[in-house]
């Protein structure tokens, strides 16, 4: 029977392959991430994880294509039925999410090898890579997965993987350690009350699959248990998206990580959990429900426009450019929140828009910062200057970027921006769009003096007067303006995420009529 | 839905209503305890406690499988490794602001009053007719019989059910494992050789663990009695952990145990012999490699079940003709994988604790 199955053709191999998609896209790294540490050396590690994750990818464009069909992927695994065992679920709102982040792990390790070369420890880098691999693939199965219980798994494996990985720029940084810790004892509360709200729920459903605890949930009256349940589910996963006030982790984890960790981190980590708390608040909980209602209007709604401003005006004061864009990112996730605390499909849709558009834009910023650091050793703004002449086409793409996360129209930036805007106005929420015309304000702000410090002063220069020309490896370069193109290319065409964003946005809201 | 109270109403109190009142308020007193200590070798030991106290209500909870981990887990191996942490920093925590506590007593208090408001909705104690005892768990109850065919449902789920959790739990093992020996040191590396020459380190291992080894003074010449009684102890506890292994199936027990027993004999040996002793029955390459292994045959359990055309982790795969068998052997499998990642990892977190000592004298422990 054994050899029977693998005895036969190779076709009925590849079958198996996109029949198990769901699973393979979130075991293959996992498994990968295994073997990595046994690749004594840190090259080999390096192409074994490009060669993971690139299956991680082509599995998950898969994905996206049949999804983009009309279809929702279920898998059950180990074959057995939902409730009883655990389930893979991919639909429009999170095949767009796992292919977020499935490019960005690639796009990551294409650009991070000669960074990684430079900062970690060469015995050490085969783990380094390992770790990465299950990193990426805890995040990925955070998307995948419908079973409550198993995104905690998942979030765990990505949490510790994390914290391991910040803790890794330690050689370039010991404040990297204390970064951290301080990311491993807030992480760890985050993941906590999760589970507590987890257990919560399992007491009064008795099930763990989120559309069987959804549809039992919606046979039941108001109940004290749903609601603490409720507490602690937003509070956990709103530790791990940085909701204001609970970011105070994020801004020294992505700053002293290595380069590959803090871009990886910025273009993915919130993002995942943030796609979590919506398909917590929308598609478990009962929307609708008068502490759901509540809680969009007095808690997330000011505190979104509150991390808009104030994190902005911290970004603004930054000397450090990884602490900035830090700060930038807490911003950021304010307006995906304010998208999210409108409570319509159009804020949904604007809030997911958002979110991938973002990754884009800091996963570039970040990539750029890397290689000026790799290239000049740039840790503060004031580093970065002539970095116009020295690193020309870094210091390009890096514009580009900032561009789109000011908001400029021509970038991806803006799309999303305007959307947020428009779903704004419709619910008559104008303090909201003045939260996002001051907090772009500041962006320009904070932006601007990366700007002028790269073109507008003169470089460091040799001692016969010439400007020192720094070489950029090639591999990351490329990296780079692939994402700097996917801003402006999602700018002329937003069908994809947008598209994507409105489906599931309509799945989730539009069945309540509003 | 009827409420049904499953407290005899005839008697008064139940008297194991009593008994998890006292082991609660006991772990209350540990809990405030361990919060105003400052001596860190305390805390440590009442960490300990607290978990026996844990294990012990668990048990009154009757839920074995939980209390056992939690004593071979909370009390044992963590105990060892705090213990190992705490060599390698200070005995006595930094006195700190009380403005810090008050603002954790807040946050505390809050979560407190949250789990408070929760209760009053909360099925009653030990309600069959409750959510959880009545749907999934209920058919879990009924089903694992037919399906599985082991007497302990707990590794029916586990193992199979939900086999696929317990495989992410084990990765996350095997993370913390990766944590700690990319931090600390790959092969225990003295503190300070990293650092002072992070480039183009060409040594080998082996010369790093004799270097380590010469630091760690084996204590064995003074402890005879300790020796012989370990030498006979050793081996024992290891069949114990065979024990745990093979009997999960049938009663309290399963890899996560047996691989945590196992170690706990591993590191029982180390502090009667030293250090270089034990490098040299386990080398730290071997112990690496093993807590990486146990991941692949735990996944690479789930791959093969693809390629034979079954889904990921479908142990039915392994022999269609009759399930029953291929649910066995595959959870078989999957629990070595589980004793060979968990031993790994706790001998590599303890080895790279070890690797770092300058000196470990006898008052130190």
């Amino acid at each position: 029977m054994i050899l029977e199955s693998i005895g036969s053709s190779s076709a009925i191999g590849i079958d198996a392959l996109w029949s198990n998609a769901a699973a393979l896209v979130v075991v293959i790294p996992l498994i990968g991430g295994a073997v990595a540490a046994l690749l004594g050396r840190g090259r080999i590690a390096w192409a074994w994880a490009v060669l993971c994750v690139l299956a991680s990818f082509i599995l998950s464009l898969f994905m996206l294509n049949l999804v983009l069909g009309g279809e929702t992927i279920g898998y059950e695994m180990g074959n057995w039925e939902v409730p009883l065992g655990i389930a893979y679920q991919i639909d429009s709102l999170n095949a767009l999410i796992i292919t977020l982040v499935s490019a960005m792990a690639l796009l990551a390790l294409l650009f991070g090898l000669p960074t990684v070369e430079h900062e970690i420890d060469p015995k050490k880098q085969s783990m380094f890579f390992g770790t990465f691999l299950v990193c990426v693939a805890g995040l990925l199965g955070m998307a995948a997965t419908a079973d409550a219980f198993n995104v905690f798994v998942f979030l765990e494996i990505s949490s510790i993987s994390t914290y391991v990985l910040v803790a890794m720029g330690a050689k370039q940084n010991r404040q990297a350690l204390t970064a951290s810790y301080n990311y491993l004892i807030l992480g760890t509360i985050g993941a906590t009350f999760f589970v507590i709200g987890v257990g919560l729920l399992y007491m009064v459903t008795g099930t763990l699959n989120m559309s069987d605890i959804s549809s039992i949930l919606a046979g039941m009256g108001d109940d004290r248990v749903v609601r603490a349940a409720f507490a602690f589910i937003v509070i956990g996963l709103g530790l791990k998206t940085a909701m204001f006030p609970l970011h105070t982790w994020l801004p020294n984890a992505y700053a002293f990580s290595p380069s590959i960790v803090g871009m990886f981190l910025a273009s993915t980590a919130t993002k995942v959990a943030l796609y979590l708390l919506i398909r917590f608040l929308f598609s478990v909980f009962q929307t609708g429900s008068s502490f759901e209602t509540a809680m969009f209007d007095f808690v997330l709604a000011p505190m979104a426009v509150t991390a808009m401003i104030v994190c902005s005006v911290q970004a603004s004061f930054q000397p450090d450019v990884r602490r900035l864009l830090a700060y930038s990112s807490v911003a950021q996730v304010g307006y995906m929140l304010l998208g999210v605390s409108l409570g319509t499909a159009a804020g949904l849709s604007a809030g997911l828009l958002h979110l991938f558009n973002h990754a884009l834009m800091k996963g570039a910023l970040f990539m750029a910062i890397g290689l000026a650091g790799l290239g000049l050793g740039v840790v503060r703004i004031s580093e970065m200057r002539g970095m116009g002449k020295t690193m020309p086409f870094t210091a390009a793409g890096l514009t580009v970027a900032g561009l789109s996360l000011m908001g400029v129209p021509l970038t991806a930036g803006f799309i999303s921006k305007y959307y947020l805007v428009i779903a704004a106005l419709e619910r008559g929420w104008w303090w909201a769009v003045v939260a996002i015309v001051v907090s772009s304000v500041l962006a320009i702000f904070y932006v601007g003096k990366m700007i002028e410090a790269m073109y507008l002063h003169e470089p460091a220069k040799h001692a016969d007067g010439s400007v020192m020309k720094v070489k950029t490896p090639v591999l990351s370069l490329i990296a780079l303006y692939i994402l700097v193109l996917a801003n402006v290319w999602f700018f002329f065409d937003p069908s994809l995420p947008f598209g994507l964003a409105e489906t599931a946005a309509s799945a989730l809201i539009g069945g309540e009529g509003s | 839905m009827e409420m049904s109270f499953p407290v005899d109403m005839n008697l008064p109190i139940n008297l194991f209503t009593i008994l998890d009142m006292i082991l609660l308020s006991m772990l209350v007193v540990v809990a405030i305890a361990i919060v105003r200590l400052n001596n860190l070798f305390s805390v440590v030991m009442l960490f300990g406690v607290y978990s026996l106290l844990a294990a012990t209500w668990f048990v009154s909870l009757d839920a074995v499988d939980v209390a056992f981990t939690e004593a071979a887990v909370g009390a044992g191996i963590s105990t060892v490794l705090m213990l190992g942490a705490m060599l390698l920093t200070s005995r006595r925590a930094l006195p700190t602001t009380p403005l810090r506590h008050w603002t954790a007593l807040l946050v505390v208090t809050a979560t407190g009053v949250a789990l408070f408001y929760a209760t009053y909705d909360m099925p009653m104690f030990g309600d069959a007719n409750s959510p959880a005892n009545s749907y999934v768990g209920l058919e879990y109850m009924t089903r694992t019989i037919t399906d599985i065919s082991v007497p302990n449902v707990v590794t029916a789920v586990l193992a199979s059910y939900r086999g696929f959790d317990t495989f992410g739990e084990v990765v996350v093992v095997l993370t913390a494992g990766f944590g700690v020996m990319l931090i600390l040191g790959i092969d225990g590396t003295k503190p300070g050789s990293e650092n002072s020459e992070p480039a183009g380190k060409k040594e080998k291992p082996a010369k790093n663990s004799s270097v380590a080894s010469e630091a760690i003074k084996s204590p064995s010449n003074h402890h005879v009695v300790l020796g012989v009684i370990a030498k006979m102890l050793i081996p024992l506890i290891v069949v114990y952990a065979l024990y745990v292994h093979f009997h999960g199936d049938y009663g309290p027990g399963g890899g996560f145990q047996a691989g945590v027993i196992f170690a706990s004999a591993v590191i029982l040996y180390s502090l009667i012999f030293g250090m270089a002793e034990t490098r040299r029955a386990l080398p730290p390459a071997l112990v690496r490699f093993c807590s990486i292994l146990g991941v692949l045959i735990y996944g690479g359990l789930g791959l093969v079940t693809i390629i034979m055309g079954g889904k990921f982790l479908d142990y039915n795969m392994l022999d269609t003709h009759d399930t029953i068998h291929a649910q066995h052997v595959g959870i078989l499998i999957i629990e070595l994988g589980v004793l060979v990642t968990v031993a790994g990892v706790m001998l590599s977190i303890y080895y790279g604790f070890a690797g770092r000592y300058r000196d470990l004298k006898d008052q130190n422990w």
